[in-house]
Formats: structure tokens, sequence, C-alpha cells
């Protein structure tokens, strides 16, 4: 079973949201996302500044395998993206879930991110997956 | 139930990712494919092939039997352990597999299939043979067969398996083949690099897979063994050729021999015919300028508008950037700039001649 942390919030999608303390809110891919993609090779980005509705397709990450979208988990401003994965972006396979970030977002709605999936219903998705 | 090779253990205690292939479960990769990648080049790694098929015929036949069958000629093979890489074609020249024949003695050939197309191959086969005298077909499911591949390769192999091995393989030459004792090791491969492919019975196989891991030789899954090939310019069957294209359409004229003229092996006429038409479409290198990565099936629009089709494309871990090749008609020339449709964008490549890499090394003129 691969590593979900508890203090962060999952999406269907396989999508990680982490409440930073300023309230912006990080978002990566779960390490059972990149267990099943594989050698990462290319990550796009989104701009920053770009406003994101909930749902919306606003980065791709592709490996050797196959290429895959990655979708704003809560509607907001992306306010920083994780420009090291650029030159290196076999990080997402590595630390998915602290040095393998995408980007941060500024949520319109501060509870978005309550509505989504905690640990243990996420667990149940990659279980059903499995 | 899939089928399962004598290391399929070794590879699930090795964290295996498996998958399906072919009908087999198979180590798709062992924790990183590019890793794997990077060892096959650099170093020395090695690959459970016992998947494909080997086939031993033996008879006083044989060799006037492979002059029918196949579309390379079987007397190119004069000296004991030579190989000689082939297609066998059906009528209309379209490919039935290829396969690799090793000429062992007079009445004795072995051939290397592939998997998935084993039982297909084998009805064809046995059912040509029931036309000739002195053709005896013994599959060989009591073998198995280890790849090792990379720089390293062979003398990491002779390290593991000893000094008969290595007094054996001292002289081999590439695409020689030698028995010693209980394996059968030729110097041939599927990556570009050199290395033996060591076939053996199948309760020596987990034995010998350890003493190569022992001696530094990495264990390498089907994910590198498809980016290997492809930078290495190596066709896939039922990927890049299969029964709809000629090996003339697939990059494989070479391994057609034409002379002598009276030779009439199956497809041959078809073949003629191709040829004195006109030859429409082929196969031809393709790096991409962008980065994403090339796929099969995706759409290449050439000068002009020509249409062409990806056939398998990869991410390449040697060159850092994405490579295909793609069937396009054959007015496109190397050199030559086009795009190719992927997610809904038009992203530019550019048409090179492959092999993409051989030895380690680029074969790839700067862009």
């Amino acid at each position: 079973m691969s590593e979900i942390p508890e203090d962060l919030r999952y999406t269907n999608t396989h999508e990680w949201l982490r409440i930073m303390e300023d309230g912006h809110i990080e978002v990566g891919i779960t390490e059972h996302a990149q267990e099943m993609m594989g050698d990462m090779v290319f990550v796009e980005l989104p701009e920053v500044g770009t406003n994101v509705s909930t749902g919306e397709e606003c980065a791709v990450v592709e490996s050797v395998k196959a290429a895959s979208d990655v979708y704003a988990p809560v509607g907001g401003e992306i306010v920083e993206v994780n420009s090291e994965l650029a030159d290196a972006p076999e990080t997402i396979n590595q630390d998915p879930y602290y040095r393998g970030w995408l980007f941060r977002l500024r949520p319109v709605d501060q509870s978005a991110a309550d509505n989504l999936l905690d640990p243990a219903a996420y667990e149940q998705v990659v279980a059903s997956e499995s | 139930m899939n089928k399962k090779t004598p290391l399929f253990k070794l590879h699930e205690q090795t964290g295996a990712k498996i998958v399906t292939f072919g009908g087999w479960d198979m180590p798709l990769h062992y924790g990183s494919q590019v890793e794997e990648h990077h060892a096959v080049r650099r170093d020395a790694g090695m690959f459970d092939v016992s998947h494909m098929a080997r086939v031993d015929l033996r008879g006083n036949g044989v060799r006037q039997f492979f002059r029918r069958l196949v579309a390379n000629d079987v007397d190119k093979l004069t000296v004991s352990g030579k190989a000689l890489y082939t297609c066998m074609l059906n009528a209309h020249g379209g490919v039935i597999d290829d396969l690799i024949i090793y000429f062992v003695r007079d009445d004795w050939f072995r051939i290397v299939v592939n998997a998935a197309t084993r039982d297909k191959d084998l009805a064809w086969i046995e059912d040509h043979a029931q036309q000739v005298q002195g053709v005896d077909i013994e599959p060989r499911s009591d073998l198995a067969m280890i790849a090792v591949q990379g720089p390293n390769g062979r003398d990491k192999t002779c390290v593991a398996l000893g000094d008969a091995v290595k007094e054996a393989s001292a002289n081999l030459k590439p695409f020689f083949a030698v028995e010693t004792n209980d394996y059968f090791i030729a110097r041939t491969g599927y990556t570009g690099e050199d290395g033996f492919e060591i076939i053996l019975p199948n309760d020596q196989a987990p034995y010998v897979w350890r003493a190569l891991q022992r001696a530094g030789v990495a264990p390498c899954g089907l994910a590198a063994r498809d980016t290997l090939r492809l930078e290495a310019g190596m066709n896939l069957y039922g990927t890049d050729m299969d029964e709809n294209t000629t090996p003339l359409e697939s990059g494989l004229a070479w391994t057609v021999a034409w002379e002598p003229k009276d030779r009439d092996f199956v497809g041959r006429k078809a073949l003629e015919r191709q040829r004195a038409q006109g030859v429409a479409r082929k196969l031809i290198g393709l790096v991409l300028l962008d980065k994403r990565v090339l796929r099969s099936h995706q759409r290449v629009t050439c000068a002009g508008g020509q249409q062409g089709e990806i056939t398998s494309g990869t991410f390449s871990p040697t060159l850092g950037c994405a490579i295909a090749m793609a069937r396009v008609p054959v007015a496109v020339q190397t050199g030559d700039s086009c795009q190719v449709e992927i997610r809904g964008k038009q992203l530019d490549a550019k048409v090179v001649k492959y092999p993409f890499v051989r030895h380690g090394k680029s074969c790839l003129p700067d862009l």
C-alpha cells in the first residue's frame, strides 16, 4: 500500500492538497499516482496569475509510459509553481508529497478543501483501483 | 491464467511490477525503467526473455525448407553458429513474424520467435513443413532465455558463469552463437549494445540469474527493453510491422534477399510486384523538438500536407527527448520538418535516420 499522509486532502483523480499557513493550497499528485505512471519525464505547469476553476485541467505530468492531466482540486489563482521540476521531473517519483509539489493557489473559497476526500476515503479509492 | 517463466518467482522477490505480455506474466520494471535503461547503455543489464519461443528444426531437409519459408536467404549461413535476422511472410508479402535463425550444423537450426505470435508461427511452420521431407520441428519450452546487454555485459557474464563460458565465448563474433555444456550463448540482442543472449535449461535459469546479479548485472524489465530497442532503431512486431505491411514498407528491405532470383520464398511474388509498382510508404525516424512524448498512433503531417502515423514512440532516456518510428509517404525525406498531433496540439518534429543511439552514443545530427 502506498503512503497516504494524514494531514492532506485528496481527490478521486489522485491529486493531494496541503493547506498552508498563509491559507494557500499546495497541490501535487499522490504516491499511488506516480507509481502507476512510472518514471516522469516532463511536467507542464500553469502560469502564475492564472485563475482556475474547480476541476479544470491546469497541469500535465508525462511519464515514459503516459501523459496525464492534473486538475485544479479547488478554484483559485495560481500563486506559485514548482519550477525545479522542469529540470528534475523525477522529483515527483522520489518525493511526491514534498519536493514534488506542482503548484500553489489562493483559493476563492477558503473552505473548499473541506469537501474533498480525507485520507481514509482516498485509501478506498486506491484500494478500488488495485 | 497467464504463463510464467522459470524466473517469475525471482522477479516477484526483486519487487518487479508485473504485466501481461503476449499471454505471459512478465516484469515491466523493478522500480525505475529509466535507471534500467541507463544500466544497459553504460554498464550491464539483463532481461528475462524466456517468453520468446525457441524452436529447433532438425533434419537434412531444414535448409531447403528455410529457402522457401523466410525472406532472407538461409544460404548466407555457411559457418556454424552464424545467426540470421529475417521475416517470415504470407503470400501477400505481409509479415507473419520476424525471427532469428541460428545455424548450429547442417541438420540443426534453432529459431527464436516472438511470444505473442508463437502459436500462429508454429502452425504456419508445421503446415509448410508437411510439403517437405526431413524436417522435424521441436518447440523447446524446456529452455529459458536471458539477454545480458551493455558494454560490460560480456565481461560480467564470464565472471558469473566461469571459465568454460569465458573460453567458449572469447572469440565469438557479433551475430554468432556457440554451445558450451548446457548453455547456448549468442552474441545477439535487442538493445543496440554488445552482449549475449543465453539459452539454457529452465531449472538452471534462476541460478544463472542470481549469479549474474551478483556479478553486477542489473535486472531490467520490458519497459526498458522497449526504450532501448527503439533508440537502436529495431522494429517491434505487431507495432512497426504486421501481416498488413511488407518488409519494404517497414524499414526491413535489407532483410529481403532477392538473389538468387529463382529462390521462390513465400511472399516473393507480392514483394516483386510491390517493388515494380513502387512502394508507397516507408518507415522513418522522428525526433520531437518539443517537451512531450511521441506515442504510437499519433498523426504526423509532413511537407505538402502528406499524412503519416507513428508506429512506435517513446521518451529516449539517452537523448532526453522523444523519438519515434513513423510510417509516411515515400516522398518524405530525412531532414524534413513535420508536425505531430499530441493531445490536440501540433508540435514540431524532424525526420531523421535511425538508429537514434548505437553503443551508448547519439547518432543524431545537430537539430
